[in-house]
Parts: C-alpha cells; sequence; structure tokens
C-alpha cells in the first residue's frame, strides 16, 4: 500500500481512486475518476462539491481536457506509469500554471522519493510512496536543493 | 571566463549530498539497480567494461588552469594517470575506484566542477566554437548564452526524465564550428534584416541509429526569448516523444513524424503561452553574464616586425612552418593568435593526456594565453589568445611535449570515440583502427598535400566518433561476433553538414589502411585543382570511390 505524503508528513489518504471506467461504483464519496467517467458523467458530476470530485490522469492524457473544470476537482492526480515517465511533471506546471489549478496536485503511481523536490517544482503537493520509504528519506528527498536556477510552479510551503 | 556565484556553489554543494545519500541508500537496498541508474548517470557515473567511468562536464568547453591542475591531481591520484577528453568537450576518467568516486567530486567542486548531467536522458552538457570570443568571422560572441542556457538546463526540475538525451549546441560565427546541425537543438546567432541580433533555431538533428540534419523551426529569435522557447521545444518533446522504443526516443523522431513545419506550428502555439512569462531574460541577466567573458588584456604590438621575423623563422624551420600552416588560426586582434594543441600523436589514443602533460598545458596557458584553455569536439586543445611574437617559443616547447603534431584538420587529426578497448555499448574497437590509418599515411606531405579532410571513427550505433559526418566515416559494427567496419564518404559537419553515404559491404580491420588509401588515390586523380575531398566528392558522386574500392578488392 503506497502512503500519502503531505505537508512533510505521511497523513491518512481521504480519497478512493477508481481504476478504470468499468470500476461503476457511486461517485459521491471522495473519488479519484478516471477521465473517462468523468467525460461521460460531468453535467451530473458537476453538482459535488470540490471536496468529494476529484480525477486522476494518465501520462497520455492531456491536462487541457479538464483545463476549464480545474476549479471543480478538490484532488487531481497525475499517475505515473514508470519512474523514468517524465510526462507527469509537464502536466503538473500544465495544471498549475496554464490552467491555474489550486487544490491538492497529487503524483501516484511509480514514483521513487528522489524525484519529490523537482515534482514539488512542478506544481505537485502530495505524492503517493511505498511503504518502505522512511519519512526522513523521503523529506531529504523533497529538500535536495535550497535554491534554483529556474522560475518554477511550486506550490506554497 | 565564468566563476560561480554562491548560488552555483550551494547547487554544486547539494548536489555532491545528494548523491552521497543515494549511493548510501543503493548500497543498503533502499534503491534498486533500476532505480539507482539514472540516478548515477545524471551524475556522470558509468559502469563500463573494465571500470567504472566518471564523465566530467567541461561547459562550453572552457578551462581554466586551475581546472587542469586538479584534473592532473585526480589523474594521479584516483586514476592510471591520464584523462580523456570526448566529443563534447567533456573530460572522462576511466578507471576510478567506485568508493572514491566521492572524493573525487569533492575534489572537482572546490575548483567548480562537477559531473552533473554529463549522462542520462537530461539536457546534456552545451557545447559551442572553440574559438568563441576571437574568431575573425564572429558575429556574435555565444559564450554568455551558452552560461545562461547552462543554468537553464541544470536541475531543470520538468525536463530530468525525458524520453532521451538531450543535446545543444551554440554557434556564434557565420562558420559553424559547433556542428550545431547534429544537435538536438542548434541554435546559430544572426542578425535580421533589421541589424538585430538573433538566434535560428535548428531542431531534430542528430547521429545514431537515425542520423539526420536538424531542421530549422525558427529563423530568428529574439534573444531574450531563448529560455521560454527551448521550455516550449523540451516540453512537446517531453510529452509526446516516444518513449516505448530507446532508439526511436529522441527528438528527430517526433520532428520526422509530425514534419518540421508542424512541429514549428506546434512551438509556437505552446510558447505563446510562455513567451514574455517569468523565464524571460531580463537586460540586467545577461549583462550579468557577459561581464565574465571580456577581453583579457591584450596587449597589441607592432604586428609588421613580428610578421617579418614570424617569416623568417618558418622559412628557416619547416617544421615550424608546417606547424603555423595547421595548427595556429586568426584571431581578430591584431597581434594574437589562437593555437590548436594536437592531442593526436600516432600511437596516443586520440583525446587521451596524461597528468604529467595537463599540468604542462596549464602551465603553457599561464604563460601564453591569460591561464585559460578551451577544449574542441574534435578532441584537441586551444590556447585561443596567444601573442603572435610568441608562437615560436610556444611552438618549441609544445613540440617537446608532443603537441605539435601539424596535423590540424588533415588525415590525421581523426576523431574517435574509445570505442570496445573501453566502451561497454562498442560493437567493435575504434583506436586501433585510427592509429593504424594514422601509421599508414604519416607522411606529412602527402596528408597536406590532401588538405582539408576530416576522418571520423565510432565503435557503434551510438556514433560518440560522430562517422556519420567525416568526410570519411568509419562504424565499427558486429557481425556474428567478428568486428567488421563499414565505411562512410562524403559527411560534413559544418555549415555545410551532410550525413555521408555508405560505400558498400563492410571490411576486416587489416583491410581498413588499404581501403582508406584507395578512397584517397580516387580522390587525388579526380580532383580539380584547389578541390578539397568533399567539394570533389560532391561533384563526382560516390560511384568512382565505390567502384575503386570494391574492384580492386575484388
Amino acid at each position: 500500500m503506497p502512503r500519502l505524503l503531505k505537508n512533510r508528513a505521511f497523513v491518512a489518504d481521504r480519497w478512493t481512486r477508481v481504476a478504470g471506467d468499468g470500476d461503476r461504483r457511486d461517485a459521491d464519496g471522495p473519488l479519484l475518476l478516471p477521465l473517462g467517467r468523468w467525460r461521460e458523467q460531468r453535467t451530473g458530476l458537476l453538482a459535488l462539491p470540490p471536496e468529494r470530485l476529484g480525477i486522476w490522469l494518465s501520462g497520455e492524457e492531456e491536462p487541457d481536457a479538464i483545463g476549464a473544470d480545474v476549479a471543480c476537482f478538490g484532488c487531481i492526480a497525475i499517475h505515473f506509469p514508470g519512474f523514468m515517465d517524465g510526462r507527469g511533471f509537464s502536466c503538473g506546471r500544465l495544471l498549475r500554471e496554464r490552467h491555474g489549478y489550486r487544490g491538492e496536485l497529487r503524483a501516484s503511481g511509480d514514483i521513487i522519493p528522489d524525484q519529490l523536490h523537482y515534482l514539488w517544482r512542478c506544481g505537485f503537493d502530495a505524492f503517493e510512496l511505498p511503504d518502505s520509504v522512511s519519512l526522513e528519506t523521503a523529506l531529504r528527498c523533497l529538500d535536495a536543493f535550497s535554491t534554483a536556477y529556474q522560475t518554477d510552479a511550486r506550490p506554497a510551503a | 571566463m565564468y566563476r560561480y556565484d554562491e548560488r552555483d556553489r550551494t547547487l554544486v554543494r547539494e548536489r555532491v549530498r545528494q548523491f552521497r545519500h543515494q549511493t548510501e541508500r543503493y548500497l543498503a537496498g533502499e534503491l534498486t539497480d533500476d532505480q539507482f541508474r539514472p540516478l548515477r548517470l545524471q551524475n556522470g557515473l558509468y559502469i563500463q567494461r573494465v571500470a567504472p567511468m566518471l564523465r566530467i562536464s567541461v561547459p562550453y568547453g572552457l578551462l581554466s588552469s586551475a581546472q587542469l591542475r586538479r584534473l592532473a591531481h585526480i589523474a594521479r591520484n584516483y586514476d592510471k594517470g591520464y584523462a580523456h577528453f570526448t566529443t563534447r568537450q567533456n573530460v572522462q576518467f576511466n578507471w576510478p575506484r567506485l568508493e572514491e568516486v566521492p572524493d573525487i567530486r569533492a575534489e572537482l567542486a572546490e575548483v567548480e566542477m562537477h559531473a552533473i548531467q554529463t549522462s542520462g536522458n537530461c539536457v546534456r552538457n552545451i557545447t559551442t566554437d572553440e574559438f568563441a570570443g576571437v574568431a575573425v568571422d564572429e558575429i556574435e560572441d555565444p559564450r554568455p548564452w551558452c552560461e545562461l542556457v547552462r543554468q537553464w538546463a541544470t536541475f531543470h526540475p520538468e525536463f530530468a526524465f525525458l524520453p532521451r538525451k538531450f543535446k545543444i549546441a551554440i554557434s556564434g560565427s557565420a562558420s559553424d564550428r559547433a556542428a550545431i546541425a547534429i544537435h538536438d537543438i542548434g541554435l546559430q546567432l544572426h542578425r535580421n534584416a533589421a541589424g538585430e541580433l538573433g538566434f535560428r533555431v535548428l531542431v531534430g538533428g542528430g547521429l545514431g541509429r537515425t542520423p539526420m540534419l536538424g531542421e530549422p523551426i525558427r529563423e530568428w529569435l529574439e534573444p531574450r526569448h531563448l529560455r521560454t522557447y527551448l521550455d516550449a521545444i523540451l516540453r512537446l518533446y517531453n510529452r509526446y516523444g516516444r518513449r516505448d522504443n530507446k532508439h526511436k526516443a529522441r527528438i528527430k523522431i517526433l520532428v520526422k513524424a509530425w514534419g518540421a513545419e508542424e512541429f514549428a506550428r506546434r512551438v509556437e502555439a505552446e510558447w505563446a503561452h510562455l513567451k514574455d512569462g517569468p523565464g524571460t531574460v531580463a537586460d540586467a541577466e545577461i549583462a550579468n553574464v557577459r561581464r565574465f567573458f571580456t577581453d583579457p588584456a591584450y596587449d597589441a604590438e607592432p604586428a609588421a616586425a613580428t610578421e617579418v621575423e614570424i617569416a623568417r623563422l618558418a622559412e628557416a624551420e619547416r617544421a615550424f612552418a608546417r606547424w603555423l600552416e595547421r595548427n595556429v588560426r586568426p584571431h581578430r586582434m591584431p597581434g594574437y593568435a589562437a593555437v590548436v594543441l594536437s592531442l593526436k600523436p600516432i600511437g596516443v589514443p586520440p583525446g587521451d593526456v596524461t597528468d604529467a602533460q595537463l599540468e604542462a598545458i596549464a602551465d603553457l596557458a599561464e604563460r601564453y594565453a591569460f591561464g585559460e584553455v578551451r577544449v574542441t569536439h574534435h578532441q584537441n586543445l586551444v590556447l585561443a589568445d596567444v601573442r603572435r611574437s610568441a608562437l615560436h617559443g610556444l611552438w618549441r616547447e609544445l613540440r617537446a611535449l608532443g603537441f605539435a603534431t601539424p596535423t590540424i584538420g588533415t588525415l590525421g587529426d581523426i576523431i574517435c570515440c574509445p570505442g570496445g578497448d573501453f566502451c561497454s555499448l562498442a560493437n567493435a574497437k575504434s583506436i586501433p583502427i585510427a592509429e593504424a590509418i594514422q601509421r599508414e599515411f604519416d607522411d606529412l606531405d602527402y596528408l597536406y598535400d590532401l588538405g582539408d579532410l576530416s576522418l571520423n571513427i565510432s565503435g557503434c550505433m551510438n556514433a560518440c566518433g560522430h562517422h556519420h559526418v567525416g568526410n570519411i566515416g568509419i562504424l565499427g559494427v558486429d557481425k556474428k561476433g567478428e568486428e567488421f567496419y563499414q565505411i562512410q564518404v562524403g559527411g560534413a559537419a559544418g555549415s555545410d553538414a551532410a550525413l555521408g553515404e555508405v560505400l558498400g559491404p563492410s571490411f576486416y580491420a587489416p583491410q581498413v589502411p588499404r581501403v582508406i588509401a584507395r578512397i584517397l588515390e580516387t580522390y587525388v586523380d579526380q580532383r580539380h585543382d584547389g578541390e578539397t575531398f568533399l567539394e570533389t566528392y560532391r561533384r563526382i558522386g560516390i560511384e568512382p570511390f565505390k567502384e575503386s574500392v570494391y574492384a580492386k578488392a575484388a
């Protein structure tokens, strides 16, 4: 089971991820829905408050697909199919910088703690990490650098 | 030359600490081999055939004498007494001990050096013209822009896990000496019709399995937009570059799939969101970087008397005359010259230098060239600011040290990757081939008669030896466990960049020097007065070369 790192601590995850469009459970809990389900039931789902409505995108799905609706979501998760697949870094920045998303931006899937600092700089503020990663390691990785050459999309600490 | 500020120093220090932590976790079993591999590669550390290899970054090829001395110290104390200069203007140590690599990094950091992003799927060292700042045909000094791009690329949070490696070269002269057309992005400084400075942007060049020349996607880019425009290109590549097959993952494949026009259109669309954003280069920022690349204290002197004396010495000593002709390049300051130190004496792997030689070069740099040295992508070194009146004295010292081989730009000046003797990727050895060719063609009169001619050797398809863009290119191939060599002709790396054409079936190593001899004989037979090898090839095509090589071989 992955653990959720948020605000520099491992916290309970109140969101449940709905893996695929085949999973038809009721969408009234705090659920992270797949993009297909969102497209299909968008009108009805818009009635839910952001605290209960989340979505997850895979690497190839376009942030533009939800760009106009980002304010509806309390959580957006970007799924990394493998830690070498860096597409999600760009997705994070696009959601924050182009679409102005302000809610929880989560990195899920296969990420390694050594990517936390760059993920944070790309706008992510929540990270699903394997159980084996200690908080000390996670925080050291998150704080790897104290300065930077580039502007970025880092969330407020 | 650029000097670190507090931010640079902090970042390098924190990187050393970060990698130490990563190595500890790897050794403790907290990181798997697969997880650790990209981390060590982005710190320049390969696990090679016989030992680890550490590749050290030399930003745009500039080295101070203090840095050279430190490299000498590392070569002596942590390696087998030598270092290797690469075709990306970097330095490699082929025999460090794994457990001492952290100490080497600490030694490097003290002289403002590191191994950051010298490998891995990230933006690599920025390369440029070795005559930047002194070339007579320079439009604008590219070095401040190289430094700015270096900073932009270093620890870029969005582009550390790209589909594949990413190489950028910048040229500031009319004649491209940085081979920008074979880079993922090539930037050419030039002036538009209104006389304003800007960048021509080429994308999608690269060698390897599918060699391609970069295609222009923007004729003129205002310099202050450089970073946001690069962000736009890299973002498209990061989002849409292929990740399913590492042989199709370079940006050139994406450019080809979309077509250059469509690629350009999509870059413009992405850039529209980024243009004038926080990544825009402020005037003060580029001005701040420019102050590191001002002229040294030139002390021009009456040139006429000096030239008379040089002519007299050249008359008296033929070897000096030859060196002047091939290894000395013009300088924009009257009374000065740029001098190429050849790292290609026969019998020494191209690009290799010993610890003692590194120290001797540092000493020469201090006495003759304001303490600065440049690495060339031809694997030679350059002293860029030498008084013409000191040329003869410098030549005598270089000759004693073995750096005065007067073959720069000729067949003897072979570009060659480390090959199967060292590299675990290689299919075949390359260094012994280079040596066999140098020995076969050691007659200087013949080399001079052949004139400007590049011969590049790679030990495998990855093309570190740039074989596709050699006038003559040699590629090592493996056929059922045996080493063979495929020969190409007609490649070129400069402003007239072109990919070579394969001559035909490949050869065994011992056949290679004779094949090269036949190619050269064909050129000599067919050339018109004053025609270079490349010009003759372009006029007559590949057939006469084929006929000569294969007819006689049969």
